[in-house]
């Protein structure tokens, strides 16, 4: 055993040792150990820096409050984790823990010299401070921040753990294992209601189950024996699960909340072989209970931060739970009765111990029994200073005066090697608030409790505002009967002994003779912010809580100011001098601690990060070298280079092929929507701009559907099948949002059209064939056909069969060629592809993906909504006006087209644009403007498409340019980082403006 | 998380659904004679209120259907469902 391991307990097994490593340097602990725990043992308290002034910090205290023990795990593998907080990873055999906040070590820390200069590293400091001049933003203070702001490195490798997600419904969920968690669970069970009892500690059992004290006696036994017994008939019951390892992340509305178990976090590295390392449970509850418990409150005076200054039933739990001493020389420094039981546990221990109390009394049971057993303690008192750089060695205390609100008499000197501090208790009201509940401010002992009674969830024990333990068996009792409607429970007639605390005094920032300017009194002990912080940031003129808290950066950490928070609220209600309750708090989000990305991703990762669409053609694509473009989900052949070309000179190749001869698209991805019913026509009338009553069968037109504010949505061209079917194609990417918009026209406006919407996007396959050699190769793949532009004219459809196949034929095009598409069902969709490959085999025919595509029709000035539109956009702006029907009544947004912003001429307008130089390729995305000398410079549109055509050898480009109509043959320019182009504002239309190739 | 009762289906989880707004704003029949501000109105102006509320929601993940909800938009309570067209209910 190590000089700390003073005591034997239950909960540590001091057989099986274990070996670990802390900043490189070999250790033993034990089974049962945590990470602190067992540095503890080893008497190491300095653990890290404190973020700002790089000051020395120790443990704290033994929670997921834990502010400084925040570690790296096995640094530079692929299992490293950073912020790690070491008194909640369980020790196993092979961990390797580091110190993060330190440069370039623990010990030398160079940030240190931040501490000396600390007086001018006040709040706001960095907006202050970084601000200026700006030339030193990137060469000397990022790096400086960086390298002295420590949170961790985030692994280079990828995670090889695996994560799961569950879902779960019962009848009671239950958060907390401690002894309120453990009543309300166990009337849950045995009332027939399906329970889950979560708990976040390995063992079930809270802080009662190290609580071996006279003074606190259940049914004539101390409260430890009788919570084991409890916890071991808890286990016999049927319908309850016992979660431990397992954490609260977030309460959800409807009783929906997340829980995260640690499956293999705790095992010897040798056995962490891949398996599952964290499951998130998905939680529906019909009734959930809160035990979630209390944090204990540290006290803030000059100089609270040294290693050694411990939170008190801290102390306690490393003594009792871990049978570790914190030190040898305790003083206790406390407002309240619980701090006692710390001092009774180590006196009997044999370990020295004082007490300084700042009431000047206290008339409890376990005050009595210290002063029984002779412990000294100072009444009236506080800690003004403390001394020891990397562990404390001394004190300084003095008397409070009479209100408390200054120090008087002679200063005394007291050594020590170990300071536990109690400020009180926090009810953990995050889940609650987290729920939407509220919370009352209770002035009695200054804390929130939550107030408004939800029907679906309570909250017992500690977490509730109960901390005496009779309170807590009794009112837990109460409540949870009533909760879950139950007459009688086991626990009715229990008898519960404890302590009273009669005598109550909160001070939330202590006296001291010191000048406040003088004082590095902290508050947030993870994110440095002090007392004085505070009160500047409210002399500067700050005054919610809000405003305060992110000014100070109080409350800002990986802890979320579990320990900090009221205090900061205590101070700025004391100076602003208002009441507390008045103020309001900070907002509690989730997660409750910190989450792995693992465990919010699931399975969800690699090829299950998202769905992939492929057609049925993609794997003729992949043997033929495509390489693909993401549209939404689907996977689009974007070019296919052959040897080794580039995207330039493959798209310069397949583009020209495909006007000198033939090419062909896989355009299955095309939303496709099946339109049938006696008033298809008339809702064709009303969703896009122009008519459809007139369309002949086997006819096809181009459409162009509006938002209801006139903006262009999506555009496509649609078939008339029959009489009343239609088939409609939607752009690629947004082919579930027009079925959606389409599904709900009909169904919450024109409830009276007959009109039967599916998607049939899967559906059909369709293989689009361009070019001047396009009908020959129609011709041979369909002998029997007749194709003359009598028989099968432009912007019509025909049906058809190859190889007993059915196929619907469109003579239609996005590229300004002579084209037809032929859409069969999916599952022949490769089958007919590659007949087409080899019937175009003499003509060259060249695949093309979606580059090629888009200079197509950018030479012919076809725009691609959500290229060259962006939902600002009319059809005026567009030039399109000859597809806006003025005889129509009404169709989905034409009155806005005439609203008093849709007609100002000034309107960003589609126009074509010509670099001075031919060969200059302007950038998509470029800002164009009319005047370089001009300051400030005005960004009168900008670039949406640009190429460079084969087929016109020069550079062209779309552009959206505010009154564009008018401004052809202008000049224009575009900057550009180190040069400007000049340009000159053209016609669209690129490339065949009679349309002649189309019927070539 | 909700749990939202589909008139249709009945109850299903909440991200199944997805919500459409302010519901009960009917389309007007005859756009071209409304005024600037008289379209503006019924195109842009929503009440977003904190307290109950109609609303309009798509069963997206499920049957499709969209029909109406009364919700409580500062506890995310939900008083009513209803199909589209019927009455809504006094709250
Ligand atoms: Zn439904």
């Amino acid at each position: 055993m190590t000089k700390y391991r003073i005591n034997k307990t239950r909960f540590v097994d001091q057989t099986k040792t274990v070996s670990f490593t802390f900043e490189g340097k070999k250790y033993h602990g034990f089974e049962g150990d945590t990470l602190a725990s067992a540095l503890l043992s080893n008497g190491i308290h300095l653990v890290g820096r404190s973020f700002k002034y790089h000051r020395p910090r120790g443990i704290m205290s033994c929670g997921s409050e834990e502010p400084n023990a925040i570690c790296q795990i096995n640094a530079d593998t692929n299992l490293t984790e950073p912020n790690v907080r070491a008194t909640e990873i369980e020790l196993y055999e092979g961990l390797r823990a580091s110190s993060q906040n330190c440069w370039p070590n623990l010990n030398f820390d160079i940030g240190g010299i931040n501490n000396l200069i600390s007086p001018f590293i006040p709040a706001g400091f960095y907006y202050k401070t970084f601000m200026w001049p700006k030339s030193f933003w990137k060469k000397i203070y990022e790096p400086l921040i960086r390298l002295s702001a420590g949170l961790g490195k985030s692994p280079s490798q990828p995670d090889p753990d695996i994560y799961d997600h569950k879902h779960e419904h019962c009848d009671v969920l239950v958060i907390g294992g401690g002894i309120s968690g453990i009543i309300s669970a166990k009337i849950a069970a045995k009332n027939n209601l399906k329970t889950i009892l979560i708990e976040d500690k390995n063992i079930l059992g809270g802080s009662t189950i190290y609580q071996n004290n006279k003074n606190f006696i259940i049914d004539n036994k101390k409260s430890n024996e009788w919570l084991m017994n409890e916890i071991s008939e808890l286990e016999k019951l049927d319908n309850l699960i016992i979660k431990t390892r397992t954490s609260l992340a977030a309460f959800h509305s409807y009783n929906y909340l997340l829980a995260k178990e640690n499956i293999s976090d705790h095992l010897p590295l040798y056995k962490k072989n891949g398996d599952i390392r964290q499951r998130l449970w998905k939680i529906r509850a019909d009734r959930v209970i809160v035990a979630a418990g209390a944090i204990e409150r540290p006290l803030i005076f000059n100089n609270n931060d040294r290693p050694g200054i411990i939170l008190a039933n801290s102390v306690k739990k490393y003594l009792d739970f871990y049978g570790v001493s914190t030190g040898l020389n305790n003083i206790i420094f406390t407002n309240n009765d619980s701090a006692y039981e710390t001092a009774v546990s180590l006196f009997e221990k044999g370990i020295s111990v004082k007490i300084i109390d700042i009431r000047k009394k206290s008339s409890s049971d376990i005050v009595k029994n210290a002063e029984d057993l002779g412990i000294r303690i100072y009444w009236n008192s506080t800690v003004v200073n403390t001394f020891g750089y990397k562990k404390i060695k001394s004190i300084e205390i003095m008397n409070l005066s009479e209100d408390g609100s200054n120090v008087t008499g002679n200063i005394r000197k007291i050594q020590c090697d170990c300071l536990s501090i109690s400020g009180g208790w926090t009810p953990m009201v995050h889940m609650h608030t987290q729920s939407g509940g509220k919370l009352d401010f209770r002035e009695i002992d200054q804390v929130f409790v939550p107030s408004e009674k939800s029907e679906n969830h309570i909250n017992v024990g500690s977490c509730n505002g109960d901390f005496e333990l009779e309170e807590i068996v009794k009112n837990t009792n109460n409540k949870v009967k009533k909760f879950l409607n139950i007459n009688e429970s086991g626990f009715d007639k229990i008898s519960v002994l404890c302590s009273k605390e009669l005598e109550k005094k909160n001070i939330w920032l202590l006296p001291n003779t010191i000048s406040e300017g003088k004082t590095k009194s902290f508050i947030d002990f993870q994110n440095d912010s002090t007392a004085k912080d505070i009160k500047l940031a409210l002399r500067e003129g700050f005054k919610s809580i809000e405003h305060v808290k992110r000014y100070t950066t109080t409350g800002m950490a990986t802890d979320q100011g579990k320990l900090s928070n009221m205090h900061a609220l205590g101070i700025i209600a004391d100076t602003a001098g208002v009441k507390m309750g008045t103020l309001g708090t900070t907002t509690f989000r989730p997660p409750f601690t910190p989450l792995t990305f693992g465990a919010i991703v699931g399975r969800s990762v690699g090829k299950f990060f998202d769905v992939v669409r492929k057609t049925s053609i993609h794997e003729w694509h992949v043997q033929n070298n495509a390489k693909f473009e993401n549209v939404g989900q689907w996977k689009r052949p974007w070019y296919y280079p052959i040897n080794n070309e580039n995207l330039h000179e493959a798209v310069q190749r397949e583009s020209k092929t495909a006007r000198d001869s033939a090419g062909i698209l896989d355009a299955s991805t095309l939303g496709k929507i099946d339109i049938q019913g006696s008033d298809a026509s008339e809702f064709l009338n009303r969703v896009y701009t122009n008519a459809w009553s007139k369309l002949g069968i086997g006819k096809c037109r181009y459409g162009l559907m509006l938002n209801e504010d006139g903006m262009v949505y999506d555009d496509g061209v649609t078939t008339r099948l029959g009489e009343n079917h239609y088939l409609m194609t939607t752009t690629t990417g947004g082919a579930a949002n027009v079925l959606s918009k389409l599904e709900d026209y009909l169904q919450t406006e024109w409830p009276e059209l007959d009109v039967y919407l599916t998607s049939v996007t899967d559906h059909y396959s369709t293989a689009s064939i361009c070019g001047p050699n396009s009908k020959k190769i129609l011709k041979k793949l369909f002998p029997n056909k007749d194709f003359s532009d009598e028989a099968f004219p432009h912007m019509s459809y025909q049906e058809a069969i190859i190889d007993k196949i059915e196929c619907r034929i469109m003579r239609i095009s996005f590229t300004g060629e002579l084209s037809y598409e032929i859409n069969v069902e999916s599952k022949y969709g490769k089958s007919l592809w590659e007949s087409c490959i080899r019937a175009g085999e003499e003509y060259k025919i060249s695949p093309y993906g979606t580059e090629t595509m888009h200079l197509l029709r950018a030479e012919k000035g076809f725009i691609i909504v959500g290229q060259d539109t962006d939902g600002t956009m009319t059809p005026v702006d567009l030039q399109m006006d000859w597809i806006v029907s003025k005889k129509k009544y009404d169709f989905i947004g034409k009155r806005s087209l005439y609203r008093s912003d849709t007609i100002r001429e000034d309107r960003k307008q589609l126009v074509g644009l010509l670099t001075d130089d031919p060969n200059e390729i302007l950038e998509e995305g470029a800002q164009i403007v009319s005047e370089l000398d001009k300051k400030p410079v005005e960004m009168i549109g900008h670039v949406t498409s640009s190429y460079f055509s084969p087929n016109l050898n020069k550079s062209i480009a779309l552009a959206v340019v505010k009154g564009g109509k008018k401004m052809k043959g202008q000049k224009l320019f575009v900057p550009m980082e180190n040069k400007n182009i000049n340009v000159t504002v053209s016609d669209f239309i690129f490339f065949d403006k009679e349309n002649k190739r189309i019927n070539a | 998380m909700f749990i939202i009762n589909c008139p249709y289906c009945g109850e299903r989880d909440q991200s199944e659904f997805s919500c459409g707004g302010e519901a009960h704003i009917v389309r007007p029949k005859q756009p071209t004679e409304l005024s600037d501000g008289e379209w503006a109105e019924y195109l842009f102006m929503r009440k977003n209120i904190k307290g109950v509320q109609f609303e309009r929601w798509n069963h997206a993940h499920g049957c499709r259907k969209w029909f109406n909800m009364v919700r409580d938009t500062s506890n995310d309570k939900i008083h009513a469902v209803y199909k589209m067209g019927e009455k809504p209910p006094v709250i």
